[in-house]
């Protein structure tokens, strides 16, 4: 209802324009929150446009992996939607991104409620210095959460969330960089599920993680969809293939013109049949 | 969708409400923090200024600047500076016999042909030698460069400005080597393998190529040894003798302009032309150590752009 | 050449050498439990020492309590808050600046705006202030280097928790550079400890027969007194100048170097 209003903006005349309002009608996007919609977004640092055109869908509860060649923006367009590049300084963004129909560039909004709605996990795991159960509890704090009990109960479930409550509910006083980089990362995740997140932004959050860390991560994100809505960025294309429901591409083609989104749709669909020759050759490349 | 309950939602406003104002309040206290030094190195000058007014206009600057004697008690009052600054200059100058060649020559051995257990036992020593007070350095002045500058020149005293100025140099070291140290170290690698590589010897690599690279650095942390050797008041005021006449060689009593401030304000009348007098005086020294710190940083900064990676 | 600054360095760990060896063989023996904790005697000449480190003790706490405040929070302003503009440059540039000014000339400062315009007398609370402009640029510096250690990425992560500016710079940041803030306060303060010429006109007192009871008492203090000692006041006897230095070294350079030791250990330790 809300939401529709948001996708009519989207210009139709564009293949993904199209996918956008077609996806959306299928789908319901609305039905449920945590749900983006990006229409004609653009992206500068300084005078340099990075980004420009990009009308995406994201539903809610579903994996959407962006793809694409390094510098394309992949991890200029994730900041967008939770305004961290407003803390970068000298950058504009341009077009509309809604959440659940309510613009989040708003001048009434305040990023620091948005970010409460839209966590992050970032490529290098950056557990605080302190403990893991202070780790954990840091959002709910900052929330105005202060009862013991309750603080327990949020951080025995962030943590069975993200698969390591049991390794360490025996340890929670322990300092945090005393776990394995995987464990670490896995604490990153609990503690951006500790606020309750509608959407988890997760920015190739397994990149710097052995084989088995990255398979418990990606077990970890399957579980998880069913409660949060995840966008993720990564360059492997087997796990992009392996865990999320939509695939995104960007492409940016020359460093004279911004990065556009080139097709988005059904993984399976992106991976088997691509509307797009590039989207093929980049996608063949990568399985290569 | 879910429905928030209106108290909850309510409560959450108020939260926001002051979770914004705290963070005005803050801001706003960081950022007058963030000001202070520049209100305080204002309120420096333009209090030394309005405290030397009087002075300046009973007397005149270019008249204190010029005058060759100082005799602050005598009928008629002679309020000259040459003899100070003289003083100051030669005491300086003795400093910087002594600390340039050994600090260059020391913070060069240090970063290039030192081992890194080596670096850390010196680190301790600079900031040993940095961490003992001005006044312990006058004190030992006092006590060992006083007699031996006494007996080793075959003079009748030994409090002269050959003695402040060996304290003094000694005192700055620590300044110079852990400037022109770190010079030294910012010096990329790559610059070092590439004279090697061309056959250079390491000697040859050192003076060819690792100095002159480093040298605004090495260059700003002589300008600092200097202003500190300038400004530095204790040692001086102990070792110099405090004759206030014009010297003819570095083994003679001198009277610097910073002994001069410790030594007479004690004596003065506040508000008086003696007392304005001396804040002419710390204008003076005031506007010679700013003009040389500002020196050093013009260079160090540019030397940080040289070498941001 | 190597021999040639190699002697230059063996000038300075000499120097080094000679004046910790020097303090230690002749201040010793002086030392005992009475120097300590019992009053000056006979003008000076005999007694102990006790006012006088009583009245450096108060004076540096006083400065503490009055310049880690400022320049903690000026140190975060330059490391968190500073835009790049004219106004942070002449921010750095004044502090630069600061750092060079003469001793005495905060002295001067001192008793023009402390002692005399705010009239707040010759006393130790016009000495603390004057202290803590002259620390303020090393409290301030080492801050915002310790600051700038902290990994951007722990920054990133608090905010994209939902937590202001302030939030994660005072539950995160700071937390995460207190051993170097600690550290590099301690070594400015113990630098202030051993200031004279600026204590010289603002307060410092040549003999007090008691000890300071406001902040608007005047009180001895360890550096003057040795100047005291060692010049104005003829035939003291060597134990008790010595035993003097001996004091205010030990106390100055054992609490920078254990500072700036367990800072290295921090660094060390805590690998980003
Ligand atoms: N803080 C910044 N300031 C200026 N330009 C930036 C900044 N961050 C990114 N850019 C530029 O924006 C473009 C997109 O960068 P971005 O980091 O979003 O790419 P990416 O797709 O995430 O790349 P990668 O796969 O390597 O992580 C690049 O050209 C980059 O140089
Ligand atoms: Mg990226």
């Amino acid at each position: 209802m809300v939401m529709s209003a948001a996708f009519e903006e989207i210009a139709m005349d564009t293949p993904a324009g199209a996918e956008v309002q077609s996806r959306a009608r299928t789908i319901g996007a609305d039905a449920v929150s945590g749900s983006f919609a990006l229409s004609d977004v653009s992206v500068a640092y300084g005078n340099e446009t990075v980004l420009a055109g990009v009308n995406m869908l994201v539903p809610s509860r579903s994996v959407t992996a962006l793809i694409g060649p390094s510098g394309c923006g992949k991890s200029t367009l994730l900041r967008c939607l939770n305004r961290m590049n407003d803390e970068i300084g000298r950058v504009r963004v341009g077009g509309t991104i809604t959440l659940d129909g309510q613009d989040i560039y708003e001048k009434t909004l305040d990023p620091v409620d948005l970010r409460m709605r839209v966590g992050q996990v970032f490529q290098r795991p950056n557990p605080f210095p302190m403990s893991l159960y202070d780790n954990v509890a840091f959002g709910p704090r900052t929330q105005g959460i202060r009862k013991r009990g309750e603080l327990d109960a949020i951080v025995e479930e962030a943590l069975t969330d993200a698969a390591l409550w049991g390794e360490v509910k025996k340890h929670l006083k322990k300092h945090a960089f005393e776990l394995s980089g995987g464990q670490q990362q896995r604490l990153c995740i609990a503690r951006a599920l500790a606020t309750k997140p509608e959407v988890l932004l997760m920015d190739e959050p397994a990149s710097a993680l052995d084989p088995i860390s990255t398979q418990q991560i990606e077990d970890t994100i399957a579980e998880l969809k069913d409660m949060v809505t995840i966008v993720i960025v990564t360059h492997n294309m087997q796990q992009a293939a392996r865990i999320s429901d939509q695939t995104a591409f960007m492409l940016r083609e020359s460093m004279d013109e911004p990065a556009h989104l080139v097709e988005m749709g059904e993984t399976k669909r992106m991976f088997t049949n691509p509307d797009d020759k590039r989207t093929e050759s980049y996608i063949t490349g990568r399985f290569g | 969708m879910a429905v928030t309950p209106t108290h909850k939602a309510g409560r959450r406003l108020g939260r926001a409400t002051r979770r914004r104002a705290v963070e005005a309040v803050v801001r706003t206290l960081i950022y007058a923090a963030g000001l202070l030094s520049i209100v305080i190195l204002a309120a420096i000058a333009i209090f030394l200024v309005v405290e030397a007014r009087q002075s300046i206009g009973e007397i005149g600057l270019d008249k204190m600047l010029s005058g060759t004697q100082w005799f602050p008690t005598g009928t008629p009052k002679l309020f000259g500076f040459l003899p100070l600054i003289v003083g100051t200059l030669a005491v300086t100058g003795v400093a910087v016999v002594v600390f340039v060649p050994i600090g260059i020559g020391a913070s060069v051995f240090i970063s290039e042909f030192s081992a890194g257990w080596f670096k850390e036992g010196m680190k301790s020593v600079i900031e040993f030698m940095a961490a003992v007070p001005s006044v312990v350095y006058g004190f030992l002045g006092v006590a060992v460069v006083i007699p031996w500058v006494k007996a080793t020149f075959s003079l009748t005293s030994g409090m002269t400005a050959l003695t402040g100025g060996l304290v003094l140099g000694i005192m700055s070291l620590p300044t110079v080597i852990s400037i022109s140290e770190d010079a030294l170290h910012a010096v990329p690698d790559a610059l070092r393998q590439g004279s090697l590589a061309l056959g250079n010897t390491r000697w040859q690599t050192v003076y060819k190529v690792v100095v002159p690279s480093a040298s605004s650095g090495i260059f700003a942390g002589v300008m600092l040894g200097l202003g500190r050797a300038i400004g530095e008041t204790m040692a001086v005021l102990m070792l110099t003798g405090n004759a206030a006449v014009m010297p003819t060689s570095v083994f003679e009593s001198v009277r610097t302009m910073t002994g001069t401030i410790a030594a007479e304000m004690g004596e003065v009348v506040y508000g008086g032309q003696h007392y304005s007098v001396l804040f002419s005086v710390g204008l003076v020294l005031f506007a010679i150590t700013f003009l040389i710190n500002l020196a050093a940083d013009l260079v160090l900064e540019r030397q940080r752009k040289r070498w941001r990676r | 050449m190597k021999v040639v600054t190699g002697a230059c360095v063996a000038l300075v760990i000499g120097a080094a050498i000679f004046i910790l060896g020097k303090i230690v063989i002749s201040g010793l023996p002086g030392i005992s439990l009475e120097f300590l904790f019992s009053k000056p005697g006979m003008g000076m000449r005999a007694g102990g020492i006790f006012p006088i480190i009583v009245g450096t003790l108060m004076l540096v706490t006083l400065t503490a309590v009055l310049v880690l405040p400022l320049g903690i929070m000026a140190g975060i302003y330059l490391a968190e808050y500073a835009p790049k503009n004219l106004v942070t440059r002449l921010v750095r540039l004044s502090i630069a600046n600061m750092a060079g000014v003469p001793s005495i000339v905060y002295g001067l400062f001192g008793l023009a705006v402390f002692v005399l315009l705010m009239q707040f007398g010759k006393s130790l609370l016009a000495s603390a202030l004057t202290l803590t402009c002259l620390t303020l640029p090393v409290i301030i510096t080492s801050t915002e280097e310790a600051l700038r250690q902290v990994p951007s990425d722990l920054r990133q992560a608090a905010l994209a928790l939902g937590a202001t500016r302030w939030r994660s710079i005072h539950k995160v940041v700071l937390p995460a550079a207190a051993p170097g803030i600690v550290t590099g306060s301690i070594l400015g303060l113990s630098r202030a400890a051993g200031e004279t010429a600026p204590i010289l006109v603002t307060g410092a007192a040549f003999f007090l027969p008691k000890l300071p009871d406001s902040v608007s008492s005047q009180y001895m203090s360890l550096p003057y007194h040795l100047y005291v000692l060692a010049t104005q006041v003829p035939n003291v006897p060597p134990e008790v100048t010595w035993g003097t230095a001996f004091v205010l070294v030990a106390g100055v350079s054992t609490v920078s170097m254990i500072a700036g030791a367990w800072r290295s250990v921090q660094r060390r330790k805590v690998k980003w």
